[in-house]
């Protein structure tokens, strides 16, 4: 560990991983964005040492050093390799590896010197390292899957086939490109899979809070035998996987007819929920002052009245959270759906998609469902996305 | 004088509170006993039974009416033919009868010995059926004028009725599907993957959520904005992150292949979710893809409550970033670490649609609970089926224990 304490030691490892990362990166950027064969070489290695060896001396000597590995790199003897594309891509792809690249060790480098470094500096400049390749490694894993989905809902299956890495799209065809989604809505009835998913959902929102509110207010608020162990219980039970229980509600829906009905879906569903809501709301009860509502009580309310003209309105944003989350778990939920629906006319969002699953079905139709099914719980995100993350960390003990 | 004592047992207004209390309760007890505990039991219930998914439909006889010969006059001759069977080929139904109602003005020529005709009522009594009994019965008729002004003979429905004993209501029971799903190496060898799955994937989970928290926690801008992205994975439905993966790791058109072999990495496709140890590898992969969001939100909450004068006085003590994280922070962080870690590791071992959608449990994939599908719907036996729930809700019981032990000292709960 000691012998890499040196200025002339660290800079150049940490140009030559960091160069590395990036022309990866831009290598699969560019081949995503292109289609063209873009790739590292190992001359990544010593083209960052050198860049980073570079840095120690001033910012002249490092761009100087990253506008030498971008001109090679455009000659074929830089970080990366790139096929036959033209002229724009080869100087984009080739400026931009030489730029992050020199932008990221500049930060690096910020306080080494070629000498001996002390114990802080030297973990100072690991810690930005980690931290750039934190940054672009999180932020591809979580990108790219998301990308290639909506990128192949715009495509055909044939020109995914021919080059499996060109999503660049044809403008040209102009609306075109949404063809997968219009046949979607048209001849596969997603319009009527979107409506059905989002009434469920909204119901099942609406049952659940009727049922989680009185119950969440009783656990956190009366005084009861049994209490603690209640709310042990609300716990254990929504640990319970789902797969256990499919079997045999499978089996009672089969014999009573309740299979392939929407009402055995919203009857089934809040019952899934009721214990994450109920767990939620009674922690945010917990914290609410119990002053307020001995005021109230004191004026003359009942119980109930207090809870409804007090406890509720003090607890709208926890509401919000808590219905923002209930409404994510019934809008993605699969397994019931695909056990329990079997009749095309009254599929959700999620069962429709497995449907499309299959040989006879173009690829893009499935990607465009998927589409379909994200961006609207995406949007809701987004858009709450301060009451959405409340409710995530709260009542995420479900997975 | 007596001594002043406090009041000991519940005065009225408690036993009012916990009236209430109960009250309120009751609309969440009544619907999770019904949706959670008493299909629970029935899962033990079916795990000791031999029943398989055609045993769902009980046995039922079943008739068909219909008329030969043609009743146009009085004085025509025809013959009312039920046509009679048992829909099961192995089980008997017990005592069937049949009933029917019977026009004014038909005179059967014949009656079959098991039946009788009164008041307007034709009545047969067929006795016991074996499994697959077909039967027939013929009465021949002549119609007289009377006939002719009410209901034809084959206007009313004949109604059949039988006892058939239902194999998940009756009494016979069997070790017969723990036998087999303990049988053989194929037992163990699905435990195994689910350890593996579950350990890895909640570990893995766990260090990606650490490593994301660490980065996320400072500001900066667009700091909020990557906080919503690193969520994206846990938010989308799971069909269509599952199919997305599908799709970019095709062995034919998979866009990873492709750029495994522009690079230089691999000589030839690579069947991701088709080969035996990757497959494995890439389900626990995409778990940690998908739920590293989680721990990240958690640890991330919890990293921001630690007070900062710590930092600042290990600042003046000379400590350096590592050290500071090794010694301050990490320390902080273990409760939240292994509440966390509990917390999935049950949830990852319940986990069910991910490694269905990504594999169907196939090429060296098949966790328990995808094993609870394949035995009862992939090889129609329901009763095994339920066996292995019944072990994946022993297992549960265990961890819990352990859970319960972690959390209350923990949060107190």
């Amino acid at each position: 560990m000691k012998a890499v304490r040196f200025g002339y030691m660290t800079a150049p490892v940490l140009g030559a991983l960091w160069c590395f990362v990036i022309a990866v990166t831009m290598a699969v950027a560019m081949s995503f964005a292109t289609g063209a064969a873009f790739r590292p070489t190992l001359l990544t290695l010593p083209w960052g040492a050198a860049i980073g060896m570079a840095a120690l001396y001033g910012a002249p000597a490092l761009w100087g050093a990253a506008l030498a590995a971008a001109l090679a790199g455009m000659f074929g003897a830089g970080p990366m390799v790139s096929g036959d594309i033209g002229m724009l891509a080869l100087v984009v792809g080739h400026g931009a590896v030489a730029l992050f690249t020199a932008l990221g060790l500049a930060k690096m480098t910020e306080e080494l010197r070629p000498g001996a470094l002390s114990r802080h500096e030297f973990e100072e400049s690991v810690i930005r390292f980690l931290t750039g390749f934190g940054y672009i490694f999180f932020t591809a894993i979580v990108v790219i899957p998301f990308y290639v989905m909506v990128m192949t809902s715009l495509k055909n299956q044939a020109a995914l086939m021919a080059n499996p890495l060109d999503f660049s799209l044809d403008l040209s065809r102009g609306w075109h490109l949404f063809d997968s989604y219009y046949e979607l809505l048209t001849q596969y009835s997603f319009g009527s899979y979107l409506w059905t998913s989002f009434y469920i959902s909204v119901l099942t929102v609406f049952i659940t809070l009727a049922f989680a509110i009185p119950g969440a207010y009783a656990v956190a608020r009366l005084r009861f035998r049994g209490q603690a162990m209640f709310s042990r219980s609300v716990l254990l039970i929504y640990m319970v996987p789902m797969i256990v229980l499919a079997l045999p509600i499978y089996i009672a829906f089969s014999m009573t007819g309740l299979r392939n009905t929407i009402f055995g879906i919203v009857m089934i569903y809040p019952v899934t929920t009721i214990p994450v809501a109920l767990y939620m709301l009674q922690g945010y009860f917990r914290g609410l002052p119990s002053e307020v509502e001995e005021a109230g009580l004191m004026d003359g309310l009942s119980r109930l009245a207090v809870i409804w003209k007090i406890t509720l309105p003090l607890s709208l944003p926890a509401l919000a959270s808590v219905s923002l989350y209930v409404f994510m778990i019934a809008w993605n939920e699969f397994l019931l759906a695909f056990m329990l629906l079997d009749d095309p006319s009254k599929f959700t969002l999620t069962r429709g998609i497995a449907s499309l699953n299959s040989s006879e079905i173009p690829r893009q139709h499935l990607m465009a469902g998927s589409v379909i099914a994200t961006v609207p719980i995406m949007l809701i995100f987004l858009g709450l996305e301060r009451f959405m993350t409340k409710g995530l960390t709260a009542g995420s003990v479900k997975g | 004088m007596t001594d002043a004592t406090p009041p000991t047992g519940t005065g009225p207004l408690g036993r009012r509170e916990a009236r209430l209390a109960w009250g309120l309760l009751a609309p969440t007890l009544i619907a999770v006993s019904l949706v959670v505990l008493l299909p629970l039991l029935a899962v033990f219930w079916i795990s000791f039974k031999p029943v398989g998914l055609a045993d769902l439909r009980p046995p039922t006889p079943i008739v068909r009416e219909d008329i030969r010969g043609d009743l146009e006059a009085a004085g025509d001759k025809a013959v009312l033919r039920y046509r009679l069977r048992n829909s099961s080929q192995d089980q008997q139904i017990l005592g069937v009868t049949l009933v029917d109602t019977w026009p004014d003005g038909l005179t059967p020529t014949e009656i079959d010995p098991r039946c009788d005709i009164a008041e307007g009522r034709l009545a047969c009594d067929f006795g016991d059926w074996e499994g697959g009994t077909r039967d027939e019965l013929r009465v021949p008729v002549t119609a007289t004028a009377a006939y002719f002004d009410g209901p034809g003979a084959g206007d009313s429905d004949p109604i059949i009725d039988g006892k058939a004993s239902n194999i998940l209501t009756n009494l016979d029971f069997t070790l017969e599907n723990f036998a087999q799903v303990f049988d053989g190496s194929e037992f163990w060898a699905v435990f195994g993957i689910t350890l593996f799955y579950t350990v890895f994937g909640t570990l893995g989970a766990l260090v990606m959520g650490l490593f994301a928290a660490l980065l996320l926690n400072k500001s900066f801008r667009g700091q909020g904005f990557l906080r919503g992205l690193y969520l994206f994975p846990y938010v989308a439905p799971v069909i269509a992150v599952a199919f997305a993966w599908i799709l970019l790791f095709d062995p034919f058109s998979g866009s990873a292949n492709a750029l495994l072999i522009q690079m230089g990495v691999s000589s030839e496709a690579i069947n991701f979710f088709g080969e035996r140890p990757l497959a494995l590898i890439m389900v626990t992969l995409f778990e940690i893809w998908r739920y590293f969001p989680l721990s990240f939100l958690f640890i991330l909450a919890r990293m921001q409550s630690i007070d900062t004068d710590m930092y600042e006085a290990a600042d003046m003590d000379g400590a350096s970033p590592f050290q500071k994280f090794r010694y301050l922070s990490l320390p902080q962080l273990l409760g939240i670490l292994s509440v966390l870690f509990l917390l999935r590791f049950i949830w990852t071992f319940n986990k069910f649609d991910d490694i269905f959608l990504l594999t169907g449990g196939n090429a060296g994939t098949r966790v328990l609970t995808v094993n609870v599908y394949e035995q009862a719907f992939a090889l129609s036996n329901i009763g095994a089926g339920a066996a292995v729930a019944v072990l994946i809700f022993c297992c549960l019981l265990l961890f819990s224990v352990f859970f319960f032990k972690v959390i209350s000292r923990e949060e107190g709960l």
